[in-house]
C-alpha cells in the first residue's frame, strides 16, 4: 500500500510538468502585453521596455520556461507581477477559502444527491422519480453565474436574509456553496439512481431479501454499499468541476478564494500568478483522485493495491 | 400413498404473470403441489418452464409489478399470499429459506461471509452480534468449511464456487427453517463438487428434518435426492409421481423424452441408438400452443391434443399425469394434481 502511494505521488511530477508546459505556452499566446498592462496607459516605450526586462520577458521563450521550471523544482512559484508578493504566499492566503467552499458544497451535494438518487431508484418512474430527474436537469442546465445572481436577488435583496457577498460568519458561506452544489448535486443524484437500480436487481439483493432482512437493511447495507464505487468516482471527478465552478462563483459573490485570484490575474496578465494558481488546481485535482483510489480499497474488499 | 401428516407447504392453483411491454407472460399457469415435512420434492423441467418462478413466487421474491401472483401458497396452514409484507418477511429465512443457482453472484461481494450468515440469524433468532457471529462460525463448520473462524472473516471473492455454495447452504440452514427451496443448487458447480454438495444437503436434511423443494433439470440429482417428483412443462405440471415410478414407468411423453435424453455410458454400443432428444424448444409463455402445450414436440400426439387441453388423470393414489394418451384407454377419473 505504501509502495503504491509513493509510486502514485512520484507519477504526479510528470503530470505537473505537462500542465506547466501547456500553461506556459498557452498563456503567452494570449493577446496583450503584461509589461504594457503593468506600466499603464501613459508609460513611455522605455518604461515598458524596462519592465519587460525586469520580468525577464525579453529573453527567448524556451529560456523563460527553463528558468520557470528551475524555480518550480525549488517550489518557488515566483512573484506576482502585479503585487510583487510571492505567488505561494497569495495562494496560501486564499486556498482555505476555496477549499471551505468546495468542501461545504460537496457535502451539501452528497447530502441531497445521494438520498434523492436512492429514493428515485426505489420508486422508478414514479412521480417522485420524475421530480428528482427534472430538478436534476434544472441544476445541470443552469449556468452557475446566473443561478448565483438569482439567489442574490432573492435572498439578499428581496428577503434580506443572507449577505450578497464577502466573507465573515457561516451565513456568508451559504449562497456561494448552494450555487456551487447545484451543479454537482444533479450529477450525484443521477449516478446514485442508476447504480442503485442496478444493485437492487442483483442476485445478492434477492439473497438478502430471501433471508428476511428489513427493506432498510437491504437498501442501505446490501444495495447501497455496492453502489458506492461509482458514486465515489463521480464525487471525485466533480471535485474538479467545483474548482472550475469556483472561478465563477467566487467572482459573483466576491469570495476571496483562488478562483477570483485567477480571474484578477488573467485580467492583469499576471503570468506567474496564473501559472501558480492553475498549477495548484491541477495538484488538488490529482490529489483528490488519488484519495478516491484509496477510498475504493476501503469500500470494496476486492480492490487491493500491492 | 402420501405421508399421513398435514402438508408443510401446499401450493394451489398458483398463477404468476408478468406484465411486460410485449404483453402478459403466463410464466406459472395453475400449479398445484404439496410438500410434506422432511421430504424432498423434485421439481424438474427444461429451462424456461417456470420452475424457478414457482419458487420465487412462494417467497414473493419477484418484483410486483411487473409480476402478479395469484392462488394460494399455504405454509403450515397459513396462506402466504394473504399475509402483509412484514409477516412474509418473518417467514423468509425463518420458516422457508432459499438456495440460489449462482453462488458467484448470490453472495454480497462487500460483506464478510460470517456477517452474511449472522445478519439473518440476528433477525430471526434474536441473537446479539457476538452470539450470531459465533453461530455463523458454527454453521460454516457444519458445512465442512475448514478453519471456519478465519473463513468467516473473509469476503466471498476468497471462496471457491463450491465453498460459496456451502456458505449459501450454511446461510439457508442457519435459522433452522422447516423448508428449503433449492433452485438449481448444483448446476453452476463442477461434477465432483456437485456430488459433495448434494451429499452435504442430504446429511443436513436428515439431521434437521428439513423439507426440500429441489428445482433442477438434472434427473441424476433427482434420482439421488428426491422422494417425489413433479414435472413441469411450459408453466404447467404434466406429471407427478414417486421417484422410483417416474424412472421405471414414465407416463407423460415429455417425461419419457427427458429420461431418454440422459446419456448412459455404453448404451449406444448395446442398442446402436443415438442419444435421444426432444425436438424443438419450450414455447414462449406468450405464444403457448392451443390444446396440450407439449403437442408440437410430442411424437405420440393425437388429433385431439392440438385442440383440447388435456385433463389431469389420476393413475394411482400418488400418481397423476396431464395427457390425453392416458385418458382414452379406460374410465380413469379426471382430477387435479395432489
Amino acid at each position: 500500500m505504501l509502495n503504491y502511494l509513493v509510486k502514485r505521488l512520484i507519477s504526479t511530477i510528470p503530470v505537473l510538468i505537462g500542465i506547466s508546459l501547456l500553461l506556459f505556452f498557452m498563456l503567452r499566446m494570449l493577446p496583450g502585453d503584461p509589461a504594457q498592462v503593468l506600466a499603464g496607459q501613459m508609460a513611455t516605450p522605455q518604461e515598458i521596455e524596462n519592465i519587460r526586462h525586469q520580468l525577464g520577458l525579453d529573453r527567448p521563450i524556451y529560456e523563460q520556461y527553463a528558468i520557470y521550471l528551475g524555480h518550480l523544482a525549488r517550489f518557488d512559484l515566483g512573484r506576482s507581477a502585479r503585487t510583487q508578493n510571492p505567488v505561494s504566499q497569495e495562494i496560501w492566503a486564499r486556498l482555505p477559502n476555496t477549499l471551505l467552499l468546495a468542501v461545504v458544497a460537496m457535502g451539501l451535494a452528497c447530502l441531497l444527491g445521494i438520498p434523492a438518487g436512492i429514493i428515485s431508484a426505489l420508486r422508478p418512474y414514479s412521480w417522485i422519480d420524475y421530480a428528482v430527474t427534472m430538478t436534476a436537469l434544472f441544476g445541470i442546465s443552469m449556468p452557475v453565474f446566473w443561478l448565483g445572481l438569482m439567489l442574490v436577488v432573492l435572498f439578499s435583496i428581496i428577503l434580506k436574509w443572507l449577505p450578497a457577498g464577502g466573507t465573515g460568519g457561516w451565513q456568508y458561506v451559504i449562497l456561494p456553496s448552494v450555487t456551487l452544489a447545484s451543479f454537482v448535486v444533479a450529477f450525484i443524484a443521477r449516478m446514485t439512481r442508476s447504480t442503485m437500480l442496478e444493485t437492487l436487481s442483483q442476485d445478492y439483493t434477492t439473497t438478502a431479501r430471501s433471508k428476511g432482512l428489513t427493506e432498510k437493511v437491504i437498501v442501505v447495507k446490501h444495495a447501497f454499499r455496492n453502489a458506492l464505487i461509482p458514486i465515489i468516482t463521480v464525487v471525485g471527478l466533480q471535485f474538479g468541476m467545483l474548482l472550475g465552478g469556483a472561478v465563477l462563483t467566487e467572482t459573483v459573490f466576491a469570495w476571496p478564494g483562488i478562483g477570483r485570484l485567477i480571474v484578477d490575474s488573467i485580467l492583469a496578465r499576471d503570468y506567474p500568478m496564473i501559472q501558480g494558481t492553475i498549477l495548484v488546481f491541477g495538484l488538488l485535482y490529482i490529489l483528490v483522485n488519488l484519495a478516491v483510489d484509496f477510498i475504493y480499497a476501503f469500500v470494496d474488499p476486492r480492490i487491493r493495491y500491492d | 400413498m402420501n405421508p399421513p401428516e398435514a402438508p408443510l407447504l401446499a401450493v394451489r392453483n398458483l398463477h404468476t404473470r408478468f406484465h411486460t411491454l410485449d404483453g402478459v407472460v403466463n410464466a406459472v399457469d395453475g400449479v398445484d403441489f404439496e410438500v410434506y415435512p422432511g421430504e424432498t420434492l423434485g421439481l424438474v423441467g427444461e429451462s424456461g418452464c417456470g420452475k424457478s418462478v414457482t419458487a420465487f413466487s412462494i417467497l414473493q421474491l419477484l418484483r410486483c409489478p411487473p409480476a402478479e401472483i395469484q392462488g394460494q401458497v399455504e405454509f403450515e396452514g397459513v396462506d402466504l399470499l394473504g399475509l402483509d409484507k412484514e409477516a412474509v418477511r418473518r417467514i423468509r429465512g425463518g420458516g422457508i429459506s432459499m438456495i440460489f443457482q449462482e453462488p458467484m453472484t448470490s453472495l454480497n461481494p462487500v460483506l464478510k461471509i460470517g456477517e452474511q450468515i449472522a445478519e439473518g440469524v440476528r433477525v430471526h433468532k434474536k441473537m446479539t452480534h457476538r452470539q450470531s457471529r459465533r453461530w455463523a462460525v458454527e454453521m460454516l463448520r457444519m458445512v465442512r468449511i475448514s478453519s471456519p473462524g478465519s473463513r468467516a472473516r473473509q469476503y466471498p471473492h476468497k471462496f471457491s464456487g463450491g465453498m460459496r455454495q456451502r456458505a449459501m447452504i450454511a446461510m439457508a440452514l442457519s435459522c433452522r427453517p422447516r423448508l428449503i427451496l433449492a433452485d438449481e443448487p448444483t448446476t453452476a458447480l463442477d461434477v465432483t463438487i456437485q456430488a459433495q454438495v448434494m451429499e452435504l444437503m442430504q446429511e443436513l436434511k436428515k439431521e434437521f428434518n428439513t423439507a426440500i423443494v429441489l428445482i433442477t433439470h438434472d434427473l441424476g440429482v433427482i434420482a439421488e435426492m428426491a422422494s417425489r417428483v413433479v414435472v413441469m412443462y411450459a408453466g404447467k405440471i404434466v406429471e407427478e409421481a414417486p421417484v422410483r415410478e417416474i424412472f421405471k414407468d414414465p407416463r407423460h411423453p415429455y417425461t419419457r423424452g427427458l429420461l431418454g435424453s440422459i446419456p448412459v455410458i455404453g448404451r449406444k454400443a448395446e442398442t446402436g441408438r443415438r442419444l435421444q432428444e426432444i425436438p424443438g424448444v419450450v414455447p414462449s409463455p406468450m405464444e403457448a400452443p392451443p390444446g396440450c402445450r407439449f403437442h408440437p414436440r410430442c411424437s405420440e400426439a393425437l388429433a385431439l391434443c392440438s385442440t383440447q387441453p388435456p385433463p389431469v388423470i389420476r393413475l394411482t393414489d400418488n400418481r397423476c399425469v396431464r395427457c390425453w394418451l392416458e385418458a382414452g384407454d379406460n374410465e380413469k377419473k379426471t382430477s387435479d394434481f395432489v
